[in-house]
């Protein structure tokens, strides 16, 4: 369908346009998981493309190919038609391919000035680096694009980050980038910010530039963008022109086959009431939070990243202090100072990253088990090994852990299996509530089936269950309600029945009205 | 169904492999010790070389509770001063001072420890420079107070915790009070670190200090004990080198990064996590070995620390080879 480019408001013939990128075929898989299958994708000069997809839709991993992060396991990549390979970052950076992160890869603690020419500094004709022309040179690039008011010799950590992307923006034209990606630039951004660097990406438009847009904001992706390419599961599933496509038709596409996986169905029959939050908020995180959490219940929370989901379980587990509100658990209200306040009222939190939050690599398995116990599993202090072995076993087996004894380190164990030994240690502390922050995240297609099997055991056996997960599937498949959070606030907590995925994609990116 | 076998019984592993490195290195040092010196497997010859190894090994099991916590402390050598200095100053040769100084010292101890520990805590400051800023204020202050040459005695009672040997004690012939201590002292620490729930959270929050946060496992006083473990070590050391070398300015010099070596040699894990006071014991068993044999073969002192360097780079190198094998 991309004849259809014709009518768009491109300035001369664009009919004639080719692609200044091209991807055929690319595919790269990890261990366990096929990040990306079989990927085509085109990018044109003074046009952006829109990358769009759910979390793990293998975005990341095809940026990181094009900046020469990752080696594609099949397929090519084609500039100007002639095929080319980015063995490293540098190499991509040659062919003039530039990308501007959310946390951008320049260096705080050199001026904005080197920043901009790094790698490419101009030389005097002693073959010293001449700062006057690096100097010079950056007043000048920033100063085309309006952004006069960053002065070269600033060191790049005094600025905001709406004023490092301007430097980044300004290196991609110093170095005459032809490609510019930009990975969700907009995250850390205020109105205004996201307003002039919108003024920027027109520039680059007209610069001729082809540019990558990656967000998760629908709004912004009509705003600035030409075409769209829809990926799912590591698939490209659409590609076509913009204005053009309704949100809906994107949104379908986002979500695909609907909620088909095999989910294990639970018995919901909640019980009463185990914990219940009101107007919980936080100085610059999240305000106004309101849920109710029965037992024998698995309540989802859904959202963007960012949307200050995790920062309310922080605030339940005692990890940050709200500002205001109540946290009222079995009918007594609480105020968990720190982790260990939470554990002992009886909530537990499994966080997002294992690796550095969940577990202890160091430790065999049975001791991460056993580390939030200790006060049960040890007499005055002293280690009661059998007490600690028997505690791990009991709940590793439960979770049908694999690995070849309890007291094998925990970092030679894959990531599904890591998850377990996190689940089960904050199993064996006996809680009321857990928490789940992005439970299956990064681990493979087994092991998250074993993982949801097990959350379904646990609410049939009367525990509360909150569920953090960026998965749609995930969300709609396990939850019995879903408490939807976009940019720190309750959008609406929607009954898990009869629910449309894209009615619950379209609140979490903030479309408005009934069209999606 | 099973998912893993239930035959393996419980077993508290401590670091073998690191361990066997040191046992090994220790081996081959005390051989060539007694190619040239055969009487060195004399009891009484190796009883004194536990003697006089006992500071170091010491030294080395407080040094690791701080390196297992994910630091370093380097104000170990300057407390060793302070304890020397302080402990001639006060005691002035009067034996009825003995054990309250004793006291006193291991109150300074205590001090210099949680004043570490909360520096590292609270501050945040790296450990390698708050304990270098003690490091440097403790040796001022001692060298201060005993206006920079050694002043006062060591009653008998007092040396004798380093020097007195124990004479006709069944098995051993000969047996050191310092050696008594050094045994103690191992055990002790090693129970601390493997056998309690202390030693469990101590090296969680070495190995992932967040993971160890979200455990309930109370970071910051973890962190501050084992500052305080360390310098109370380096208080029972400097008690026994004020024993047999007597009252210097120069008496805990160095011995902070020979404590530390030791341990690296004893497969201890810089920024923490692994290690164990076996092989902390062996590590400084290795070391002082190697210091007695370049003693025999008559190598200038210099030498000595560059032989120390080369031992501990072979340990650290070998430690990372044998991980990168493992994983």
């Amino acid at each position: 369908m991309t004849d259809v480019a014709t009518s768009h408001d491109a300035p001369a013939s664009p009919t004639a346009v080719a692609p200044l990128l091209t991807l055929r075929g690319i595919s790269k898989s990890f261990p366990g998981v096929r990040a990306l299958d079989d990927v085509s994708l085109e990018i044109y000069p003074g046009q952006v493309t829109a990358l769009i997809g759910e979390n793990g839709a293998g975005k990341s991993t095809l940026v990181k190919i094009l900046t020469g992060i990752y080696q594609p396991d099949a397929g090519e990549i084609a500039i100007d038609g002639r095929p080319v390979e980015f063995g490293s970052p540098h190499r991509a950076a040659q062919q003039g391919i530039t990308a501007i992160h959310q946390e951008t890869v320049l260096f705080d603690e050199i001026s904005v000035a080197e920043n901009i020419h790094l790698g490419h500094a101009p030389r005097t004709r002693l073959g010293l680096i001449d700062w006057g022309a690096i100097r010079g040179g950056a007043r000048k690039v920033l100063a085309s694009m309006g952004a006069g008011h960053i002065a070269p010799e600033t060191r790049l950590k005094e600025l905001s980050i709406a004023n490092k992307h301007l430097v980044g923006v300004a290196r991609a034209l110093s170095i005459d980038a032809r490609i510019v990606i930009m990975d969700e630039p907009t995250a850390a951004l205020s109105y205004k910010e996201i307003g002039e660097l919108f003024t920027l990406i027109e520039m680059l438009k007209a610069d001729g530039k082809g540019i990558l847009f990656i967000s998760h904001k629908f709004d912004e992706i009509y705003r600035i963008s030409d075409r769209y390419a829809v990926f799912r599961d590591g698939q490209k599933v659409g590609a076509g022109m913009l204005p053009e496509t309704p949100q809906a038709e994107i949104v379908k596409m986002m979500v695909g086959r609907s909620v088909d996986q095999i989910f294990p169905k639970h018995v919901a029959a909640p019980g009463e009431t185990v914990l219940k939050v009101e107007d919980l908020s936080h100085p610059t995180e999240f305000d106004g939070i309101d849920f109710e959490l029965r037992r024998g219940e698995i309540l989802g929370f859904y959202g963007l990243v960012g949307a200050g989901r995790s920062e309310v379980m922080q605030a339940l587990f005692g990890l940050t202090r709200p500002s205001r509100g109540s946290i009222v658990l079995d009918g007594q209200a609480i105020t968990p100072q720190s982790p260990a306040d939470a554990v002992n009222a009886g909530i537990v939190y499994v966080p997002e990253e294992r690796g550095k939050q969940g577990v202890v690599i160091g430790l065999p398995i049975f001791e991460n088990v056993s580390l939030p116990s200790l006060k049960r599993t040890s007499l005055h202090g002293v280690l009661r090994l059998k007490e600690e072995f028997d505690l791990a076993r009991a709940y590793t087996e439960r979770l049908d852990l694999r690995a070849s004894s309890l007291s094998q380190d925990v970092g030679t164990l894959s990531g599904g299996n890591q998850q377990k030994v996190v689940i089960a240690k904050w199993l064996a502390t006996g809680p009321k509530v857990i928490i789940l922050d992005e439970p299956t995240k990064g681990i493979d297609i087994g092991s998250k089936a074993a993982v949801h099997q097990f959350m379904g055991e646990l609410v049939a056996q009367g525990l509360a269950v909150i569920m953090v997960s960026s998965e749609l599937p995930e969300v709609m498949g396990m939850s019995d309600r879903i408490v939807v959070m976009r940019e720190g606030r309750m959008v609406t907590t929607l009954e898990n029945k009869d629910l449309s995925a894209e009615a619950l994609v379209s609140a979490a990116a903030g479309i408005r009205g009934e069209d999606a | 169904m099973t998912a893993i076998p239930d035959t393996v019984r419980p077993s508290r592993r401590v670091s073998i492999r690191g361990l066997n490195f040191a046992l090994l290195i220790f081996v081959v040092l005390y051989a060539m010790i007694a190619v040239l010196q055969p009487n060195y497997l004399e009891a009484g010859l190796f009883m004194n070389f536990l003697r006089r190894a006992a500071p170091l090994v010491i030294l080395a099991c407080g040094q690791l509770y701080v390196i297992l916590s994910g630091g370093f402390d380097l104000s170990m050598g300057a407390v060793v001063t302070l304890v020397v200095l302080a402990a001639s100053m006060l005691i002035g040769g009067d034996p009825a001072m003995t054990w309250p100084v004793i006291v006193a010292l291991y109150a300074m101890g205590l001090a210099v420890g949680l004043a570490n520990g909360a520096i590292v805590a609270f501050l945040k400051v790296p450990s390698i420079i708050a304990t270098l800023g003690t490091m440097l204020l403790v040796n001022g202050l001692a060298l201060a107070w005993s206006g920079g040459a050694p002043r006062g005695d060591l009653p008998d009672n007092f040396r004798n915790l380093g020097r007195l040997v124990l004479r006709d004690v069944p098995l051993v012939g000969t047996l050191p009070v310092a050696v008594i201590i050094l045994v103690g002292a191992t055990l002790l620490a090693g129970w601390g670190l493997h056998r309690t729930a202390y030693g469990k959270r101590l090296l969680a929050v070495g190995d992932n200090p967040r993971a160890a946060e979200l455990a309930g496992v109370p970071v910051k006083p973890t962190r501050i004990s084992a500052f305080v473990v360390s310098a109370l070590a380096a208080v029972t050391a400097g008690i026994l080198i004020g024993g047999f070398s007597g009252v210097s300015v120069n008496a805990g010099r160095g011995l902070e990064l020979q404590a530390i070596a030791a341990c690296v040699i004893g497969g201890a894990q810089l920024l923490g996590g692994r290690g164990s006071v076996a092989g902390a014991l062996f590590g400084s068993l290795s070391l002082f070995a190697l210091f007695t044999l370049l003693n025999l073969l008559g190598l200038p002192q210099a030498l000595r620390d560059s032989l120390q360097g080369v031992i501990l780079i072979a340990a650290v190198g070998a430690s990372v080879l044998r991980h990168r094998r493992s994983t």
